[in-house]
């Protein structure tokens, strides 16, 4: 199970949970399940089949460039992070 | 529209005749009219230095005086620093000491440092940054621009 | 001078060659944007609102157009109906096209002094300007917003009828965005302090300040292709942003990157592009369109001014246990200023448990907002460093000490919840704590020391990348980064090191947007990092090409043969190897032409950060401020050329003396701008600053191919901070409000004297 951190702005979907685990084996599975056991987050994050252009997608510290074709597995550290506009994503690797 | 007004003036070592309007600033004439691009408008208000040019030695915004007020006198722009290949000291050692990044301001920078060099030939860190304070630059924080000075200074008076 | 903290083992990496573009810079043949000029072209100005907020009745151009020499003239009609009202990736960047092109061309509102309204084309740059002056606009003046905090109150004047934020449900507002972070419980890490400091902090609208204003050149074809020629970082940006205010397909229009003559952030965006174009395609000429200065002052990005509440508990041996901050950015007239960056930067550099941030995009009568240097770490750190000094001082803790104590490192997280990688941050304050500088003594009345930290992010994101191997063995690195620092050189000395050739026979090219695959902006800190990346697997991809080449002409199979020093030798064999400049003329019969190629989309740059520690004198009865002494210490992952990492270093932090100092954007209580040229919008002079010395640290990153890191825009985030730090050791007064300026200092001084102010104006 990658466990998933909920930002701030999203966790009256999850009834204030910040930190919950999920299965998937790409991001789109993944949210595809957060949204089975918190409905309503995933048009949170996703637009148009695609991770909304606002929202950032940190997988084990590293922002994923592929959106929702990125690979997750068991272990993995899932982060939502807000994409920076002005040509900058944040990154913490 | 008043006529174009014919003007003699030596520009880098040729005696140039040209046309320009009574209304054009030195600066356009030289860039519109001349075609010499090498020196840049800034702000045209004196303020950024980077259309400085010297006229009879002197260094001068060229955007603070009109193309009609060059006759008779001698002017020389960046185009003009290099001894045909040969660059100049200055140019010389703003390449060598990075003292560029974007390099809009350079020639500007080039030009007020070679009338300094010209009346100073060696100057203290302060006489430099004083003389070259008319001079903006927004990429280096000027460190690298005094210290080529500095270089260039030395090997114009070491002969190196 | 500076000092490098790692030796280095390779031939080319490392060293200070001349960058191959600098003759044509020294000896003014380089060609900027507004150097260029083709048969027949026209000169564009455009005519700007007068006022900071009002409805657009009527504009009629009829008489401009009756003028001699006037071409065309274009108003918002003229371009296409605008996009829809929503957020696109353009690229990556996650843009309005709807608001880009109001910003281009006001419809029926001006939002700011100076927002566009039409464009002339005309056979003098003078006619086009005689031209403005006869167009006749009606405006219906409407009450200007200023500040967030009137932006913010209830009831006051709507600057966009159709914004909406979530928490406004329904309701027209000018908070774009509130943008909440949280993370434990900062109200119990509050009881658990023994000391607590709470401040407010208000920092100016401050400009980009490049030398060269913006500048287009449109030159429209009657095949419906055109050609855009400009100073930009980013010549796909501009294409793919032109083509969605002019309505056409990205595939119709190239775009040229010219010299540019700075950026640092705000030629990211577009303003004169598309207008060249569409005037362009009007009168069949090329047409040519130049800011003035005051123009850029008045019309061009700037980034915001702010306001910030922070509150920092710390227990008594200086753990910081709790924080909380409050921030509201001005986005100017558009949505979008660098908030979120604030946010995810103020308290990035620590391990604090226990934290809540609330950030808010507020849209104001100014300019619309473009990116600057780290843009909204500046603000946040000015508030959050001098705070975390007061603290260091209650706990009677070196503020060096205290952050190496609270330092965010490998495996910590991040704020916003990502955990670090192998990060520099605790190595840049060590550094500074064992420098020349921190070490010696300061002496005499009103002097001061002051120490701050800066965090920023770098890029990643796509570039690509060729490699040319000539005819006679040498090579050419094409890409498609324009250079705002000297990134050429970077690039050919990437390139030379894998190619094992001398840097003088590596040219490195900027190219144009059909002629090089897309590449991101040049910005973000991404260039030595991403396009880095691309040239250093683009020349290993020519090296193996010319493995096959060189196994055909020595009969061998390329498993047999080892690259080194440039040439290709048989594994285990005496002979003397075959060199590229041996074999280059004799690709043709080896199997033809070599030309390398990578493509990046460039995973896991890694953030930079800055310590900077600067001193200060004081002049008590003016309130001015000389820098006496500076030193930066960043970390560069890896220094490919250190006197351009050494020139990012000093240039972002004489950017960041400016912001603490002098600049600032005047606005009347009409906001109507008064300062719109370079005397009153103050810049550091040479004589403003002294030598700006810079430690290169380098930690290198894991995830680039030679440990870069980003090291362009860092440097501007701390000298604020640690200025006003300085200032409180210097004359005992905590300053809350950038700029520090003269009158502001001399009144904060005299207050803390309990002395009246006569003599300085009211602020």
């Amino acid at each position: 199970m990658a466990t998933v951190f909920i930002p701030a702005a999203l966790r009256r979907f999850t009834a204030g949970v910040e930190r919950a685990t999920a299965h998937g084996r790409n991001v789109r599975a993944l949210i595809d399940d957060l949204d089975r056991q918190f409905p309503g987050i995933r048009a949170q994050l996703v637009e148009d089949d695609e991770v909304k252009p606002s929202i950032a997608v940190s997988i084990d510290g590293e922002i994923a460039t592929g959106g929702l074709l990125d690979p997750v597995n068991e272990s993995s550290e899932v982060h939502f992070l807000p994409a920076l506009a002005g040509g900058t994503i944040p990154s913490c690797a | 529209m008043s006529r174009k007004v014919q003007v003699e003036a030596v520009i880098n070592g040729e005696t140039t005749e040209f046309l320009c309007e009574p209304r054009q600033s030195l600066l356009e004439t030289l860039r519109d009219v001349l075609e010499l691009t090498g020196t840049k408008e800034g702000c045209l208000t004196g303020d950024c230095g980077a259309c400085t040019v010297l006229v009879d030695g002197r260094a001068v915004c060229s955007c603070l005086m009109l193309g009609v007020e060059a006759q008779g006198r001698n002017i020389v722009t960046v185009e003009g620093l290099a001894d045909g290949p040969t660059l100049h000291p200055l140019q010389q050692k703003f390449l060598e000491d990075a003292s560029l990044q974007c390099g809009i301001c350079t020639p500007g920078f080039l030009i007020s440092a070679k009338a300094l060099l010209d009346r100073n030939p060696s100057p203290s860190e302060a006489e430099i940054r004083y003389a070259l304070a008319g001079n903006l630059c927004r990429c280096t924080g000027y460190d690298k621009i005094v210290r080529a000075v500095q270089d260039a200074a030395k090997a114009i008076s070491g002969g190196r | 001078m500076a000092e490098s903290t790692q030796t280095q083992s390779f031939k080319v990496v490392g060293t200070r060659p001349i960058r191959p573009d600098g003759v044509d810079k020294v000896t003014g043949r380089a060609r900027f944007g507004a150097d260029y000029a083709f048969p027949g072209m026209l000169h564009g100005k455009l005519l700007r609102s007068p006022h900071a907020h009002a409805r657009i009745k009527s504009i009629n151009i009829a008489k401009a157009l009756k003028l001699p020499g006037v071409k065309a003239v274009i108003t918002a009609a003229d371009l296409p109906p605008l996009p829809e009202n929503k957020s696109e990736a353009l690229g990556e960047i996650a843009m309005n096209p709807r608001h880009l092109a109001l910003n281009i061309l006001a419809h029926d509102k001006v939002l700011y002094d100076g927002h566009a309204i039409a464009a002339v084309a005309a056979t003098s740059p003078h006619i086009a300007e005689e031209a403005l002056r006869l167009i006749d606009v009606e405006y219906e003046v409407l009450p200007p917003v200023m500040t967030v905090e009137r932006a913010m109150e209830p009831g006051a004047p709507i600057l966009l009828p159709e914004l909406r934020n979530p928490e406004s449900g329904d309701q027209p507002t000018n908070v774009a965005m509130h943008l909440p972070i949280k993370k434990g419980d900062p109200d119990a890490g509050f009881k658990s302090a023994d000391y607590i400091v709470e401040r407010e902090f208000r920092t100016a609208m401050v400009h980009q300040g490049y030398i060269e204003p913006h500048n287009a050149v449109g030159v429209y074809n009657s095949d419906g292709h055109a050609t855009i020629y400009c100073s930009t970082q980013g010549a796909f940006d501009v294409r793919l942003l032109s083509a969605k205010v002019l309505g056409i397909e990205v595939g119709k229009l190239k775009v040229v990157p010219a010299e540019i003559g700075g950026g640092f952030g705000g030629k990211t965006t577009i303003y004169l592009e598309p207008l060249s174009v569409l005037l362009s395609q009007k009168t069949g000429h090329p047409v040519k369109l130049v800011m003035s200065r005051s123009e850029v002052l008045r019309a061009s990005g700037p980034t915001s001014g702010s306001t910030i509440k922070v509150k920092m508990g710390a227990t008594k041996d200086g753990k910081i246990v709790a924080a909380k901050v409050w921030m509201a950015y001005e986005a100017g007239a558009f949505p979008g200023s660098p908030v979120m960056a604030g946010a995810l930067t103020i308290l990035a550099p620590y391990v604090i448990e226990n934290l809540q941030i609330d950030a808010y995009d507020v849209v104001v009568n100014r300019p619309k907002t473009a990116a600057y240097r780290a843009p909204g770490a500046t603000n946040a750190a000015f508030a959050a460093e001098t705070v975390i000094d007061e603290l260091a001082e209650k706990c009677e803790i070196d503020p060096l000490a205290m952050r190496i104590q609270n330092g965010a490192h490998e495996g910590s997280p991040h704020p916003a919840g990502p955990p670090y990688r192998r990060i520099g941050f605790i190595e840049t304050c060590e550094a500074i704590r064992s420098s020349a500088h921190y070490k010696s003594p300061l002496a005499g009345p009103n002097r001061g020391r002051g120490v701050a930290s800066g965090f920023w992010f770098n890029a990643g994101m796509q570039s690509s990348a060729t490699v040319n191997i000539h005819t006679d063995g040498t090579a050419s690195v094409v890409t498609g980064s324009p250079d705002i620092g000297g990134s050429r050189a970077s690039m050919a000395m990437i390139a030379a090191e894998v190619l094992g050739l001398p840097f003088e026979d590596v040219r490195p090219l900027v190219a144009d947007t059909d002629s090089i695959g897309h590449t991101d902006v040049t910005g973000g800190s991404r260039v030595t990092f991403a396009t880095g990346t691309a040239v250093y697997q683009a020349a290993q991809d020519a090296v193996n090409q010319l493995k096959e080449r060189a196994a055909k002409l020595m009969d061998k199979k390329p498993d047999d043969l080892e690259f080194r020093d440039g040439a290709f030798a048989v594994k285990g064999n005496g002979a003397p190897p075959m060199t590229i400049k041996q074999m280059a003329g004799k690709l043709a019969r080896a199997g033809g032409p070599v030309v390398g190629r990578a493509t990046v989309n460039a995973r896991g740059a890694g953030p930079a950060f800055a310590t900077t520690c600067v001193d200060v004198e004081v002049d008590p009865d003016t309130g001015k401020v000389q820098i006496l002494r500076c030193t930066v210490a960043q970390d560069a992952g890896r220094a490919i050329h250190p006197s351009y990492v050494e020139g990012q270093m000093q240039g972002g932090t004489a950017q960041g003396v400016g912001w603490a100092l002098n600049e600032e954007y005047f606005y009347d209580e009409k906001g109507i701008l008064r300062n719109t040229g370079l005397l009153d919008y103050r810049i550091p002079t040479c004589l403003d600053l002294p030598a700006i010395d810079t430690i290169i640290v380098e930690v290198p990153s894991p995830t680039h191919p030679l440990g870069v890191r980003g090291v362009g825009e860092v440097s501007i985030v701390p000298p604020p901070a640690a200025i006003a730090n300085a200032i409180y050791r210097a004359v005992e007064v905590r300053m809350t409000q950038l700029p520090m300026s003269p009158p502001r200092l001399l009144k904060a001084i005299l207050a803390a004297r309990q002395e009246p102010a006569r003599l300085v104006a009211a602020d």
